[in-house]
C-alpha cells in the first residue's frame, strides 16, 4: 500500500483499508489528516487545460484555482463545455498526454499530480482519488460481472485473494444499500436499475477509501426520487469515509442539498465561488443569476414561465475578449467604459464578504439594480429578465 | 437456450431441404440435359440425340420430377443403386449421387477431399484472426500517431492487390524461383505430420497475412470505438494499467463484432478456398469444385453447392451461440 503520499497528519499512523469495518469511530480522528502543514486535502493552483486542435486551441480550462478540505463536498456548477468536466479529469490525470496541455499545479494530500508518470498516476487513481460517472449503465463493463468489477478495483490496490477481494465486493455492495449483496455480486450490470447501478459505482469508487470522490454529474441520468436516494447515500457514506467530494453538475437543486461550497464556471474559468447558501442567496455574477432563474421552484406560481439563458455557450477556440459572459450578458451596457466588452474582470471580493468571491465588473449589482427587483416584486434572479426586457 | 438451439437447427433443416431442391431444379431441369456431359464423356462424337436418350432414359431423368427428388432423399439416408452410363454402382448413405469421371460415390470422394480444405481453413483462420486482431489493437492503442497511419494505408494497399494474383506471385518467387518453401500440397497428418505441415504452411502464410488486412482494420476500428466508452474511462479511473485496460476491459468488449464476421468467413473456407486450393495444387473441396465444373461434373458441383449451404447454416447458429457466450446481454430466446 502506497501510503508515502501523505506527508504527516496525526491520523496517518493508522490503516486506512481498516476503515470502512467501523468507519463511525475512527472518523473524528481522521478528519484531521489533511495534507501537510495545514494544507486543503485538494489544491488547484493556476490550472490550465488546452487541448491542440486541427482547428486551433481549445481552451477548456483557464487558470482555474480552488481549494477542497477534507470531509467537505464541492459543487461545480456550469453549463456543457463550461470547463467542468476536464478539469476534474485533470484532477485524476485521466487526460491524454499526448493531446492535452496541462499547466498550474493540482495538489492531492501534498502530492502534486500535474507532470507525475502514468506510472504514479495509476498508483493514485482509485487509491487516493476516485471517479463516480453520469451514466452507470455505460460506465460498468457490460460483460464483467459486478463483483468481478469491485473485485479488480480492490485488487490493483491491494495486494489480496480472489476470495477475499470477493468478499470486500459483497461488503461494500451491502455499504451501499444494494438488498441480497451476497446473491447480487455475480450479476451483470444489466440485470440491475439505474439507481442500482449508480450505488454499484459508488461502492465501486469507495472500495479503497479514497480521500478524494470526484462525482461527474451522478444523478443527471437518474429520475428524481433515485436521485434523492443517491444524493442521500453520497452524504451518508460522506461522512463514515470522511472523504472529500467534488461533485460536478449542472443542477442548482443538486447543489443546494449537498454542497459546502459552490463553484461557478464558464467558458474554462471561474466566475463565481463561495460558500453554497451565499451562491444560492446572493448571487452576483449574472451568470449565476440566469442559472438560478432556469431552476423551477416549487412553491412559485404554476403559470411562471423558467428564465433561460439567452445565446449560446461560448467558443472555446476564439473566446470572446472581455468578459466571457458579456455577449450573453444584459447588464453589459451598464458598466461604465464599455469594460465588459474590453477587459476581463479580476477576481474579486463579493459584497458578502468571506470566501464569496465573483468575477464581475458590476460593482454590486444588488444595490444597484434594486429599485427594479423591488418594482417587479420578483426574486432577485428575475431582475435578470427584467434588464433583458427593457432593452 | 437448448430450445433456441433445436428452433435454429430446424429452421436450418428446412432452408437445407428448399437449398436442396433448388440445387435439384438447377441440375436436372437446366437448359442443358444432365445425362449429356456423361454422353458425351463416354461416347464423344457419337453422343447423338438417340444415344442421349437412351442415357437420360437410364438415368432416370425422364421420370416424374418429386420421383426423382424422392428417390435423391431417399439415397441421402439409406444409400441407393445408381445407374450411370452404362455401369450400375453402388452408393452407400449418405448417397449424394456418382462422380461422373471417377464413378465413385460423391460421399466419399468428399470425405477425402474435406481433411485438406479443413486442414488449410484452420491454418489460415488462426494466423488471420491472430495476426488481425494483434495488430489491429496495437494499431488503436496508437492510433493516430505514424505508425498507426502506415499501417493502415499498408493494409489498404495489400487487400487492394486481387488475392488471386497475391497466391500466383507466391508461388512462382517462394517456390520456384526462391526456393524458399517446399513444394505445396496435402498430404494426411495421419501419415506424415511433417509433409502435412510442410505442404500447407504457404498456403497459410498466404491466406493467413492477406486475410489479417482485412481483420487488421476491423479489429482497430472496433478496438478504436471500445476505447472511447465509458467503461474505458472508468477502467483507466480504477488506476489499472494502460495494458490492462486495453487487452482485459478493451478487448474483451471489441471483439465480439469480429468473432462474429470470423465465424461466416470461417465458413466460407470450410465450402472451398477456390484460389488457394487450385494455385497450390491442395486436393481440397475448392479445387474439387472448380475442377468438377470444368468438367460439368454435375453431381460433385451440386454436392459442393449443397455443403456450402450446410457449413454456412450451420456457422450462423454456432455464432449465434457463441455471441451470448460472451456478451451476457445477448438472450437466445
Amino acid at each position: 500500500m502506497s501510503q508515502g503520499v501523505v506527508q504527516g497528519g496525526t491520523g496517518q499512523s493508522m490503516d486506512r483499508a481498516d476503515r470502512p469495518a467501523d468507519p463511525g469511530a475512527e472518523s473524528e480522528s481522521l478528519a484531521t489528516a489533511g495534507g501537510s502543514s495545514g494544507e486543503p486535502l485538494l489544491v488547484v493552483d493556476g490550472l490550465t487545460v488546452r487541448f491542440p486542435t486541427h482547428d486551433g486551441l481549445v481552451q477548456a480550462v483557464t487558470d482555474l484555482s480552488y481549494t477542497v478540505e477534507q470531509g467537505k463536498t464541492l459543487g461545480i456548477v456550469g453549463e456543457s463545455g463550461s470547463g467542468k468536466s476536464v478539469s476534474s479529469m485533470a484532477v485524476m490525470g485521466l487526460h491524454d498526454p499526448t493531446s492535452t496541455r496541462l499547466s498550474g499545479s493540482i495538489r492531492l494530500a501534498g502530492q502534486e499530480i500535474v507532470g507525475l508518470s502514468e506510472r504514479r498516476l495509476q498508483k493514485i487513481r482509485g487509491k487516493e482519488a476516485a471517479m463516480i460517472f453520469q451514466d452507470p449503465l455505460s460506465s460498468l463493463h457490460p460483460f464483467f460481472t459486478i463483483g468481478a468489477q469491485l473485485a479488480e478495483a480492490y485488487r490493483v490496490h491491494h495486494d489480496v485473494s480472489k476470495s477475499k477481494a470477493k468478499a470486500k465486493a459483497v461488503e461494500m455492495l451491502d455499504r451501499v444499500g444494494i438488498p441480497q449483496a451476497r446473491n447480487r455480486v455475480d450479476d451483470y450490470p444489466h440485470q440491475f436499475s439505474g439507481g442500482m447501478r449508480q450505488r454499484v459505482m459508488i461502492a465501486m469508487a469507495l472500495i479503497n477509501d479514497p480521500k478524494l470522490l470526484i462525482a461527474d454529474e451522478p444523478t443527471t441520468a437518474l429520475d428524481v426520487t433515485v436521485q434523492a436516494q443517491i444524493l442521500d447515500l453520497l452524504q451518508e457514506l460522506q461522512r463514515d469515509f470522511n472523504s472529500a467530494i467534488v461533485l460536478i453538475t449542472h443542477d442548482l437543486g443538486v447543489v443546494a442539498e449537498v454542497a459546502d461550497d459552490v463553484l461557478v464556471m464558464y467558458g474554462g474559468r471561474m466566475v463565481e465561488y463561495g460558500p453554497c447558501k451565499e451562491i444560492l442567496t446572493h448571487p452576483e455574477m449574472p451568470y449565476t443569476w440566469g442559472l438560478l432563474s432556469s431552476v423551477p421552484d416549487v412553491s412559485s406560481d404554476p403559470d411562471t414561465r423558467l428564465i433561460p439563458i439567452k445565446g449560446n455557450p461560448p467558443s472555446l477556440l476564439n473566446p470572446p475578449t472581455g468578459c466571457p459572459f458579456h455577449p450573453r450578458c444584459a447588464f453589459k451596457d451598464k458598466v461604465p467604459g464599455d469594460l465588459c466588452r474590453t477587459q476581463l474582470p479580476e477576481l474579486t471580493p463579493a459584497s458578502t464578504g468571506g470566501e464569496h468571491v465573483k468575477r464581475c465588473h458590476l460593482a454590486n449589482p444588488d444595490t444597484i439594480y434594486l429599485e427594479e427587483i423591488v418594482a417587479q416584486g420578483a426574486a432577485l434572479p428575475q431582475a435578470v429578465a427584467t434588464a433583458e426586457a427593457n432593452e | 437456450m437448448l430450445a433456441y438451439i433445436i428452433k435454429r437447427v430446424l429452421s436450418g433443416l428446412v432452408v437445407i431441404i428448399l437449398v436442396s431442391m433448388s440445387i435439384f431444379a438447377l441440375f436436372w431441369f437446366g437448359p442443358r440435359s444432365p445425362a449429356a456431359p456423361l454422353c458425351q464423356q463416354d461416347l464423344n462424337i457419337r453422343c447423338t440425340a438417340a444415344a442421349l436418350q437412351r442415357y437420360e432414359e437410364r438415368m432416370g431423368f425422364n421420370d416424374n420430377a418429386p420421383h426423382q427428388y424422392w428417390l435423391f432423399v431417399k439415397g441421402v439416408f439409406v444409400g441407393r443403386d445408381m445407374k450411370v452410363g452404362a455401369g450400375t454402382y453402388h452408393c452407400g448413405a449418405p448417397c449424394f449421387g456418382i462422380d461422373y469421371r471417377t464413378k465413385k460415390p460423391v460421399g466419399e470422394e468428399f470425405k477425402e477431399k474435406f481433411p485438406a480444405t479443413l486442414s488449410l481453413a484452420i491454418g489460415g483462420a488462426a494466423l488471420y484472426f491472430l495476426i488481425g486482431v494483434t495488430v489491429g489493437t496495437l494499431a488503436a492503442r496508437k492510433r493516430g500517431t505514424m505508425s498507426d497511419r502506415a499501417l493502415v494505408t499498408g493494409t489498404l494497399v495489400m487487400s487492394s492487390i486481387p488475392y488471386y494474383l497475391v497466391c500466383i506471385l507466391a508461388y512462382i518467387y517462394f517456390i520456384i524461383v526462391w526456393n524458399l518453401f517446399p513444394q505445396t500440397g496435402y498430404h494426411k497428418i495421419t501419415e506424415n505430420p511433417w509433409l502435412w505441415f510442410s505442404g500447407l504452411i504457404l498456403p497459410w502464410l498466404v491466406l493467413g497475412l492477406y486475410q489479417s488486412t482485412a481483420y487488421t482494420r476491423f479489429s482497430r476500428g472496433s478496438m478504436v470505438e471500445t476505447l472511447s466508452e465509458d467503461y474505458i474511462r472508468t477502467a483507466r479511473a480504477k488506476g489499472l494499467t494502460a495494458r490492462q485496460v486495453v487487452f482485459k476491459h478493451g478487448l474483451r468488449a471489441s471483439i465480439v463484432p469480429v468473432v462474429t464476421i470470423f465465424g461466416l468467413d470461417f465458413a466460407f473456407l470450410l465450402a472451398g478456398t477456390v484460389f488457394t486450393e487450385k494455385i497450390f495444387q491442395i486436393e481440397g473441396i475448392g479445387k474439387w469444385g472448380l475442377d468438377a465444373t470444368y468438367q460439368r461434373n454435375l453431381p460433385v458441383v451440386s454436392a459442393v453447392v449443397l455443403l456450402g449451404a450446410v457449413v454456412i447454416i450451420a456457422s450462423n447458429i454456432i455464432v449465434d451461440i457463441v455471441y451470448s457466450v460472451i456478451d451476457p446481454r445477448v438472450r437466445l430466446t
